[in-house]
């Protein structure tokens, strides 16, 4: 456990962001998240781990409700963005979206120039009056992404001709684009080589001033670099959550010990 | 059991047996190509060898002098009463034109009654001299320069078809016709040159097939391609958007996609049953009208183009619909912004290539009516039924008719109409491709 840099805990809120009671998820007839109780803090980065295929990009999803586009998944409970419930039959998902915004595993900008990527957001919600602001919008994204120096002088070739770690901080980019109030990260940083890595995180980490960051990662390392509060999931169950420092150093649940010593998963 | 350790440098009996059917399989595919490629020359080579005279058609100048007597006895160029005057008037007018000039060219005919000179010029001839005349009716009383087409024996002698032996035992022309041809040939007379009729000319009776021309049924193809276009192209691409990427996958949305891979299967005759049954019987439509052409192809076309664009739209990948809902879009702003541009090219591959297909498509409309000998162009305007309900005909339809025809000049411009085809054909599929290229995002 030498490896394991842990961050300083400086949790600056304790107010729950997000807060979700009793959430099941069925695929068809599998039972794929199992009764979870979390509560995700504002303003602070969340790290879930866990084997393959328990269940935690599932729950990710659903905080956005990504999961919505399957057609074979239901979910039940209730999940409380600032005390709303998101799966309320009033909330439509696309203004839920905006708020909540999704960087995914493998990066996927659209095959638009770089500025489109970033300037599709603001656009399709009308979050800018005219070409100054949203040129504006683009660049302070760009930035807050640590992408602008990069590519400020090509903005306009293709999104999809960067290099990995670049698309997927384009990504990123065009996620807080919109100015959304968590940003959920679905193993951002696995298709990624280990330098690029290095940038992704250290973005995570500056990100987490404005936004709510929740990020999945098989990487226990990673979670222990980024993250100021990990859970722990295993077969559809959340086993233990706190703050990560604790996680990786007095977990209470044999379980969990097992998974960060390395005998599952 | 244990196999003896061999050296590298020498092949075991498996491994030969293996390159050998490697090279087998090889050699079978280059033959498959090869017959294929073969069929494809021949095909070719027997059509351009068969329909290329077709673009060429032979022509006899002459002088003609058009007596007020027989054109307009009133002497007043009233129209009423010079439409009277029917091609029957006009026939013997043009014989005697042609003797004129043979006489003023001194030619010898020898052998020849004015009758067989007459045969030479195509039946069609006082039709043209009269539309000539009754555009211009200050003609009358003159002596006009005038073309007109050579009989189709004639102009079968100048393209290899007939010759002076198989003249001899041929009914509708004697050597000594093909001799006189000859010898106006020498004079500058009768001269062979593109036929531009051939591409604007509407179809002739059995008796002209010199006079015979495709542009009815150019016309009407090119409406019915309109027609399957504008009807095909917005419901088959709107109805495989909406089946592909919002319709719930269930029981049903299985069984409405079992049934549009049935019906790209259905025999296209059907589709003409159908045609026949629903738009002339029961909508009242006209029969061998282009709309109806164009409806019953569009039901034809349909699956089709649905299938190619939910292939098209199946192979954009999820993660750029994830990226659009990810950042707040609607389902149908990431459909309309982002999937459909990336499907685009596939999707006009698709139309185009069912387009094509349409345009070659004969079965369904011999039952609908557009079999029809057309003898007029549609008038697009002043019929009530418009622009689509006048009755037309089509280009493969065309072919069809022309080889049902005794005259083997019909022969020919049967193959000239497949050339016409086969070019109209080429140009879908080159305009494919190149909408292709435009439109495919290279990175």
């Amino acid at each position: 456990m030498d490896d394991l840099r842990i961050v300083e805990r400086d949790v600056t809120t304790q107010i729950p962001k997000i807060t979700a009671r009793g959430v099941d998820v069925f695929y068809g007839d599998a039972h794929a998240i199992k009764s979870v109780d979390v509560d995700i803090l504002d303003h602070t980065v969340t790290a879930f781990i866990g084997p393959s295929g328990c269940g935690k990009s599932t729950f990710l999803r659903c905080l956005n409700r990504m999961n919505d586009t399957i057609d074979i998944c239901r979910v039940t409970g209730e999940i409380l963005l600032d005390r709303e419930n998101i799966y309320d039959p009033k909330v439509d998902s696309v203004q839920l979206r905006a708020k909540v915004g999704m960087v995914f595993q493998k990066p996927n900008p659209f095959p638009k120039s770089i500025y489109d990527n970033v300037a599709y957001g603001p656009k399709i919600h009308g979050l800018t009056r005219n070409k100054a602001e949203l040129d504006a919008v683009v660049e302070t994204s760009l930035r807050r992404a640590a992408l602008w120096n990069e590519v400020k002088d090509r903005l306009q070739s293709p999104g999809t001709g960067l290099s990995g770690g670049q698309q997927q901080r384009l990504c990123i980019a065009r996620a807080i684009a919109t100015s959304p109030e968590v940003l959920l990260m679905d193993e951002p940083c696995s298709a990624l080589d280990p330098i690029a890595t290095a940038q992704v995180e250290e973005l995570i980490d500056t990100l987490r001033s404005q936004f709510c960051v929740v990020i999945v990662t098989h990487s226990m390392q990673q979670a222990a670099r980024v993250s100021q509060r990990t859970a722990f999931f295993h077969l559809g169950t959340l086993v233990e959550f706190g703050e990560t420092g604790q996680i990786f150093t007095q977990p209470q649940d044999p379980r969990t010990e097992s998974y960060i010593s390395g005998r599952i998963g | 059991m244990t196999t003896p350790k061999g050296s590298l440098l020498v092949q075991d009996a498996r491994t030969r047996k293996r390159n050998a059917a490697e090279a087998r399989f090889k050699t079978y595919g280059k033959l498959a190509i090869g017959v294929g490629l073969l069929a494809l020359v021949i095909l070719i080579s027997s059509i351009l060898g068969n329909g290329t005279s077709a673009f060429r058609q032979t022509e006899i100048a002459m002088n003609v002098t058009l007596p007020e007597a027989k054109l307009d006895k009133s002497g007043t160029r009233d129209m009423e009463v010079m439409k009277k005057v029917t091609t029957l008037t006009y026939g013997p007018i043009l014989a005697q034109g042609l003797a004129d000039t043979l006489a003023a060219e001194g030619i010898v005919v020898e052998g020849l009654t004015a009758k067989d000179i007459d045969a030479m010029i195509s039946r069609e001839a006082s039709a043209q001299l009269r539309d000539r005349v009754l555009a211009d009716p200050s003609l009358v009383g003159a002596t006009v320069a005038i073309t007109v087409l050579a009989s189709g024996r004639i102009d079968g002698y100048y393209k290899g078809r007939v010759s002076m032996e198989s003249a001899v035992l041929d009914s509708n022309v004697t050597p000594a016709q093909l001799r006189l041809a000859d010898a106006l040939k020498d004079k500058g007379l009768l001269v062979t040159k593109f036929n531009w009729d051939f591409l604007t000319a509407p179809d002739a009776s059995d008796q002209r097939p010199e006079a015979a021309g495709l542009g009815v049924a150019i016309l009407g193809s090119a409406y019915m391609m309109l027609v399957v276009l504008v009807l095909a192209l917005p419901v088959g691409v709107a109805s495989s958007i909406y089946l592909e990427e919002f319709a719930p996958k269930n029981r049903w949305t299985d069984l409405i996609e079992v049934n549009i891979s049935n019906l790209a299967a259905v025999p296209s005759i059907v589709f003409g049953i159908l045609g026949l049954a629903i738009f002339i019987n029961f909508a009242g439509l006209r029969a061998s009208a282009p709309i109806v052409g164009g409806l019953v192809l569009t039901l034809m076309t349909l699956p089709t183009i649905i299938i190619s664009t939910r292939a098209a739209l199946k192979s954009v990948p999820p993660s750029i619909r994830d990226a659009a809902l990810g950042v707040g879009a609607s389902k149908m702003q990431a459909v309309f912004h982002h999937v459909l541009p990336l499907a685009a090219p596939g999707i006009l591959t698709g139309t185009i290539i069912g387009l094509a297909q349409a345009l070659g498509e004969t079965a369904p409309l011999l039952l609908i009516g557009m079999v029809a000998f057309v003898r007029e162009y549609p008038a697009p305007y002043t019929a009530a039924d418009g622009l689509f309900g006048e009755p037309s005909t089509a280009l493969p339809v065309q072919v069809y008719n022309w080889t049902q025809r005794a005259d083997p000049a019909f022969f020919e411009r049967a193959s000239g109409a497949i050339i016409v085809l086969l070019i109209f054909l080429l140009i879908m599929n080159a305009v494919a491709i190149i909408l292709r290229r435009r439109f495919e995002r290279r990175w």
